[in-house]
């Protein structure tokens, strides 16, 4: 897909919004960045390619009064379909520019393969090679080796609802099963081992809460009762006791809400793989309720509904 | 003090050994590719080749702090009177922070003229802070982001160091900066580094010349109010920062906290925090009124700390060491440099920018 097309696509829709949200060239060679165009001349700074990780969607709720057009790939267009099951933007306010995706990159493991050096450019080849030129070398890595894992699995790599689409619509071909495949196999391992797991990956965290800010479902955002200072229900203490209350606030809180896009984990600072504790509560609500979140805009999530006759769970099978 | 000392690479983790029996002692350690400062341990996977993710201001201005405890109690014989029992909690220890990047010892120089060289002098930072050795790590490389010399720094400044390390072939050579940093390297590991200086000097030099410079005018940033105080530019410059707190939590100017008296039934606890501008409730008054509403205003104030009231109070200083932690963290590369660039006052020539971030 030629990034002309969206430029046009985005001239055009600049007539009838506010706000367009896209991506523009970052601090460096590796970095996008989101760009808000607000005039026709901003347009041609916009660029689409493997850089391209953040969810734009997430910024809707917060311009719910204006008209925005935003770009979105396959999964950050779940955020949208959880935004209108939830009722959290007006649909008729948003203009969705849809773009078929085949992968992005992970910053975290480009930056691991080529061990830490400065980058000082990245191209991307149709083939999915990509050419890295670092101080030291010129490395071609293959994308899906430096691709979070959400590419490696990904179910929906043409956005699931748009009003334009860009380009061909790309049909997945990983297999379904494949999707929480590590999760179950994370799963595995003992008690003890996953207890020491999450107090080595949580020591880390430094409380700035990028997790929560970055996640398209946190809607509390100030109001969280994790920081929440009158009443104060967690501590200003940073030990492990405090960071893990904060992330199973943020997991429990996301059953069944989760779309998955990964911005937790990418926002991290720290490198915590947050977003393994929200995808093992989507296993279980997707193993309890048969909901997958921010798929069908019609759906209601389950934590927003209940029924009498829960099939799958025992405890209501009463008589 | 040029006694210029030498540390063999293979004798690295003997000195700090020899160290950590006097100190307790801080290496920046790679776990799961995050580094981090953490005590020193033998088998700790020391990572000099890129900087901390977090700086080693955990060292002296920790996440949190008991700055005192209360105690309550009762009499039998008084049951409508409680005795309350006040114990601060100041016992600080000799600490090592060893391999603190410029740009980090640099940061502390900045907590220093608030919090330690000032008309009230905060006594929990200043017994850290005079307890602790920082030895300073040349960087050998830059990283994306990093401007330091944009703001009055280079990647081998000494200021805020106690020593100077630099790695040459071989090993490191060790330069004094002060009176603490000198009796440091009384140790048997370290030798006669003179014949060193002069790779040591063309390392320092090499990689100072490689940070990029994000200004677009020579000299001392110079913010023109005029564009500071214009929100359109905020709102339009800011639109994509989700007003979280890694850039600050991860910055090693920022020096906010928040106090907190945490109760139980019959003690509690006076907690320092760490807290952070971009927050909400940072403003938030008891009333409800927030006078810095949204992430516009706030990152306003992060700016206008670091170049313009920092400054105005502290001789033209600048807050910002050019470390680069919070552009090349930030979840939507959100570039404090640009910014600062954008505000840029046009209109006059720029000042000469000093080695410490003030002005001449």
């Amino acid at each position: 897909m030629s990034v002309d097309k969206l430029k046009d696509a985005v001239k055009q829709i600049l007539n009838e919004v506010d706000i367009v949200i896209g991506y523009t060239e970052g601090f460096d060679k590796v970095h996008a960045t989101p760009l808000f165009i607000n005039t026709q001349d901003k347009v041609d700074q916009l660029i689409w390619d493997q850089r391209c990780v953040h969810n734009l969607a997430s910024y809707l709720p917060s311009l719910k009064r204006k008209k925005v057009g935003v770009i979105v790939k396959g999964c950050d267009s779940r955020t949208i379909v959880q935004y209108i099951q939830e009722g959290l933007i007006n649909r008729e306010n948003v203009k969705i520019i849809g773009l078929p995706c085949s992968g992005v990159i992970s910053l975290k493991k480009l930056l691991k393969a080529v061990d830490f050096a400065n980058i000082d450019d990245i191209t991307f080849e149709d083939n999915g090679n990509v050419n890295v030129k670092t101080e030291k070398e010129t490395k071609t890595l293959s994308l899906m080796d430096i691709a979070p894992d959400k590419c490696k699995t990904c179910q929906y790599p043409t956005p699931l609802i748009y009003d334009i689409l860009i380009g061909d619509p790309i049909k997945s071909d990983k297999p379904k099963e494949s999707v929480y495949e590590d999760i179950i196999e994370f799963d595995k391992k003992s008690l003890e081992e996953k207890l020491a797991y999450w107090q080595k990956v949580f020591d880390r965290c430094i409380r700035c809460y990028a997790c929560r800010n970055a996640c398209p479902m946190c809607v509390c955002q100030d109001s969280c009762i994790a920081e929440s200072r009158e009443p104060h229900w967690i501590s200003q203490r940073a030990t492990l006791t405090e960071k893990f209350m904060f992330h199973l606030i943020h997991t429990v809180h996301l059953a069944g809400r989760c779309v998955e896009c990964g911005e937790c984990e990418r926002a991290c600072p720290m490198g915590i793989p947050v977003n393994t504790l929200k995808r093992k509560i989507n296993l279980e609500m997707k193993e309890l309720f048969d909901y997958v979140p921010g798929v069908n805009p019609d759906d209601k999530p389950p934590m927003y509904t209940f029924n009498v006759d829960e099939l799958k769970i025992k405890e209501h099978k009463i008589g | 003090m040029t006694e210029l000392g030498f540390l063999k690479k293979e004798n690295l983790v003997e000195f700090l050994k020899e160290l950590a029996t006097k100190s307790v002692v801080y290496v920046p350690v790679a776990d799961d590719d995050v580094v981090a400062f953490k005590l020193f341990q033998e088998n700790s996977t020391i990572c000099l080749d890129r900087p901390a993710n977090i700086p080693p201001k955990t060292v002296i201005f920790p996440q949190y702090e008991t700055l005192l405890t209360f105690t309550f109690s009762k009499k039998e014989e008084q049951p409508d009177k409680i005795d309350v029992k006040i114990q601060e909690k100041m016992d600080f220890k000799d600490t090592v922070i060893f391999a603190a990047r410029p740009c980090d010892a640099k940061g502390f120089t900045v907590y220093d003229r608030v919090y330690k060289d000032s008309d009230i002098p905060d006594p929990y930072y200043v017994g850290r802070r005079e307890k602790t050795v920082i030895i300073g790590f040349s960087c050998p490389n830059v990283s994306p982001g990093c401007f330091c010399t944009a703001v009055g720094s280079t990647p081998s400044d000494k200021e805020g160091s106690d020593i100077l390390m630099t790695e040459v072939s071989g090993g490191f050579v060790l330069e004094p900066v002060t009176e603490k940093g000198k009796a440091v390297i009384q140790s048997k590991f370290i030798e006669d580094g003179s014949k060193y200086l002069e790779e040591a000097q063309k390392k320092q030099e090499d990689v100072k010349n490689k940070v990029k410079n994000p200004f677009k005018k020579a000299g001392k940033p110079q913010i023109s109010q005029e564009k500071f105080n214009d929100d359109s530019f905020w709102e339009l410059a800011l639109s994509k920062c989700l007003s979280c707190g890694a850039c600050t939590f991860l910055c090693p100017t920022c020096y906010c906290f928040n106090i907190t008296d945490e109760n139980k039934i019959w003690e509690a606890e006076r907690l320092r925090s760490w807290d952070a501008c971009m927050f909400p409730h940072f403003t938030l008054e008891a009333s409800g009124h927030n006078p810095r509403p949204t992430k516009f205003h706030r990152f306003k104030n992060r700016v206008g700390h670091k170049f313009l009231y920092y400054p105005e109070k502290y001789n033209g200083v600048l807050a910002c060491c050019g470390c680069g932690r919070c552009i090349r963290y930030c979840p939507v590369s959100v570039d404090i440099s640009k910014v600062v660039d954008e505000l840029s006052d046009t209109n006059s020539e720029n000042k000469t920018l000093t080695s410490n971030g003030g002005e001449a």
